[in-house]
């Protein structure tokens, strides 16, 4: 008994060593930061000057604050439109290179590409391709006689042309998506051949369900990084692109909680906000794997 | 990670690390206000100061930058390139290392002394002797807070009127139907400048240059956004909502602020391609050195100049630019006080433009001037100007002249907040979301709140 006792015990201390710089990495890089933003969450703090204890007046204020409201709004309706669009359009991708023979490597590549782009010129890209007077979607719908919005001025049309954008990275969900494309066994496609099944009731019924846990994690992930969202927004509607012009129908919660954070230092009310955006996000997930649990099938029964 | 031991350590870190985060101290309280005593003409230093924000990329830079090193008598200048990153820079006084002197935006130091990130020069300015009627009235009134010079200003931006002078001779117009000293002739000059055969823009007839040029619609309509004391916001008076319902109906007028941007977007502004070479735009106030940038690029272009005015003819630019402050806790105060000093003089200035002047022989191009936020610097580099020809030495008179007519906004521990506040307004409006008055009104409400709240932090740090 002891003998196993100290077998398990040296286990463990190698494992320990083994995973000891993870260990040390998450503490200091992401335990440490969450644990101090949580005490900042209820301080005054301007980067500079001691933070200074206020309680829970951050968290009030934030319900009162109209931008917070107005933020949130926008984050979701974005994370409604992109998440869904997202998952349609890999999905898409991912069966066309699925059904694909010849120099599938290369197909591969080339979708994942325009992931590389970094998401700076991402944002001045929308502002190149969605411009309303010369742009190439507009130029597009113009040949079929449609007299396109004015994508990056008018409040109604700047989220629709964020999602669209958005689609630009589709390329590394097609590259998972493809993957568990390939892992679906091809017998349950040969004997719905021989039932007479069509190729949509192919789709619906065999592929969809056997990648339903890949499709479950895109879900899962891409409603995450939609509701943080930031970088192509910023770019193209407050930061570089445009020093002073901005258009709030674009103001996601991210790119708020950054101008409280880093233009106006409020530091604890940035803390405040952010700590608002991981309950929401907790709360979310926490729906959507609730939801779907009868959706997702796996293999090997439930994990 | 069962075992006692690592429950245990986790425990114990995850408590070490709650404890000392709100042990936190920052701010330190080091280093007092220096005396004047420490701040001495004669004295030379010794080590490396070094300067975040300011990259000497250019002669004028590089000049002056030699210049200041010698002024020294000994130390070393390192240069932290790039453009000041404020979050960087208030994180190293808090850490109680910061850089020996920083560059920063006029606009900012309001902000940075309110917090105490920075050190009040008087004693530098008294100790080094420095004159500061040297400079400009304005550049200085937008680094004086409470009462005490909190940073040395160089360089000015001023807005002149630039205009097509081919589309204005085809409309039958002059420069003075677009030089703001009538608002209804540049609402009658936009409408017949502006270009849109199939509902398509072409050329924009006349820019108000909204957002960003609200402040000078305003002062010519004879309001200031902010008071005198940088404490009450003054968004919503009747002159400022008329101005802005001016400058917005402009856009309207040309068939509304999507298309003008859109076509504005997409313009090659740098470069040969520019709106004024391409017949893409009528008129615009426009920042100074847009001048040398046009001269550049596109040399042939039919520009015509003139400064931009008030409906009373007066000539009118809103100013700002860039200034050096001492960091709380700055290592080399001293050094960094002759530092900034020097790269502000007269001959300094006058050495870096005798720099470019000749570079600009050699290329066979004209020397167009730099307005230097110092007057007598102003006025002597003024006398160095070579002739480009007739367009461009207009230009460079207006700018020149425009330098002369300045206002600014003053220093205020909100700066950040009371800009967004304002640009917000004016892009609800721009953007079909608004009507001018609500969205002023809303803008003063935010603005205040902001002001209140940081003149507060101010008050209680102070007192």
């Amino acid at each position: 008994m002891s003998f196993l006792r100290t077998m398990r015990w040296k286990d463990t201390r190698a494992a320990l060593l083994f995973i000891s710089p993870w260990i040390a990495g998450f503490l200091i890089f992401t335990a440490w930061p969450v644990i101090n933003s949580a005490y900042l969450s209820l301080t005054d703090y301007d980067v500079i000057n001691d933070p200074s204890f206020v309680g829970l007046d951050n968290y009030r204020a934030l319900f009162e604050d109209p931008k917070v409201g107005l933020a949130l709004r926008n984050t979701a309706l974005f994370t409604v439109m992109s998440v869904p669009a997202h998952l349609v359009v890999s999905l898409a991708l991912a069966l066309l290179l699925n059904s694909a023979t010849k120099a599938t490597g290369f197909f591969r590549t080339v979708f994942f590409l325009p992931k590389m782009t970094p998401p700076v010129a991402i944002g001045i890209l929308l502002l190149m391709l969605f411009n309303g007077q010369s742009g190439l979607i507009n130029g597009f719908l113009g040949l079929f006689g449609i007299d396109g919005p004015a994508w990056t001025t008018d409040p109604d049309w700047v989220k629709p042309g964020l999602v669209l954008m958005s689609l630009w990275t589709v390329g590394s969900s097609v590259v998972i998506l493809l993957a568990a494309l390939r892992g679906v066994p091809q017998e349950l496609y040969d004997s719905a051949l021989v039932d007479g099944a069509g190729w949509w009731r192919r789709t619906l019924r065999i592929t969809v369900p056997m990648i339903s846990p890949t499709l479950f994690f895109l879900f899962i992930v891409d409603t995450i990084a939609a509701l943080q969202s930031f970088t192509e927004a910023y770019t193209a509607f407050f930061g570089s692109g445009n020093t002073t012009y901005s258009n709030d129908a674009a103001l996601f919660y991210a790119i708020y909680l950054f101008q409280q954070a880093f233009e106006f230092l409020h530091m604890g009310y940035a803390s405040a906000l952010a700590w608002l955006l991981f309950i929401v996000i907790m709360a979310i997930t926490g729906v959507q794997i609730l939801v779907t649990r009868r959706y997702v099938h796996y293999e090997g029964g439930k994990p | 990670m069962r075992t006692p031991l690592v429950r245990w350590s986790l425990l114990s870190v995850s408590l070490a690390l709650a404890l000392t985060s709100c042990a936190k101290g920052t701010g330190g309280g080091a280093s007092a206000t220096p005396s004047a005593g420490q701040f001495n003409p004669g004295a030379t230093f010794q080590g490396t100061i070094s300067v975040m924000g300011f990259g000497a990329t250019d002669e004028i830079g590089s000049t002056r930058v030699d210049l200041a090193k010698k002024a020294l008598g000994g130390a070393d200048v390192k240069l932290i390139e790039g453009d000041l990153d404020i979050q960087q820079f208030l994180s190293s006084v808090a850490a109680g290392d910061p850089p020996d002197i920083v560059y920063a935006n006029r606009d900012e130091i309001g902000t940075f002394a309110s917090r105490g990130a920075i050190i009040p020069l008087t004693s530098c300015i008294k100790g080094e002797q420095i004159d500061t009627s040297m400079y400009g009235k304005d550049a200085l009134g937008q680094v004086t807070f409470g009462d005490e010079v909190w940073a040395i200003p160089e360089f000015s931006q001023v807005q002149i009127t630039m205009a097509n002078g081919d589309l204005l001779k085809q409309a039958g117009l002059t420069i003075d139907d677009v030089n703001g000293s009538s608002w209804d002739k540049i609402t009658a000059a936009a409408k017949k400048l502006y270009k849109a055969p199939g509902g398509k823009l072409r050329t924009i007839g006349y820019d108000s240059k909204l957002p960003e040029f609200l402040p000078l619609w305003a002062k010519a309509n004879g309001a200031d956004l902010l008071s005198a004391d940088g404490r009450t916001a003054q968004l919503n008076s009747p002159q400022v909502v008329k101005a802005l319902e001016f400058a917005v109906g402009i856009y309207d007028a040309q068939g509304g602020f999507a298309k003008v941007k859109a076509l504005r977007d997409s313009a090659d502004f740098f470069g040969k391609g520019n709106q004024f070479a391409e017949d893409e735009l009528g008129a615009m106030p426009m920042e100074q050195w847009y001048v040398n940038v046009l001269n550049d690029v596109s040399p042939k272009a039919p520009l015509v100049f003139d400064t931009f005015r008030t409906p009373q003819g007066r000539p009118l630019a809103f100013s700002s630019g860039f200034s050096w402050a001492i960091p709380k806790g700055a290592k080399n105060a001293a050094a960094a006080c002759r530092f900034a000093e020097t790269m502000t003089l007269v001959d300094t200035w006058k050495a870096a433009a005798q720099v470019r002047l000749d570079k600009r022989k050699a290329e066979g191009k004209p020397f167009t001037g730099i307005l230097t936020g110092n007057v007598k610097a102003d006025a002597e580099i003024e006398k160095m100007l070579t002739s480009g020809g007739p367009v461009w030495d207009s230009g460079v008179k207006a700018f020149y002249e425009a330098n002369k007519h300045t206002f600014s906004l003053p220093a205020n521990p909100a700066d950040k907040e009371f800009k967004t506040a304002w640009q917000d307004a004016v892009n609800r409006v721009l953007n079909g979301q608004d009507k001018p008055q609500p969205a002023l009104d809303k803008a003063q409400r935010d603005a205040q709140a902001a002001l209140d709240k940081a003149w507060a932090g101010w008050t209680k740090r102070t007192n």
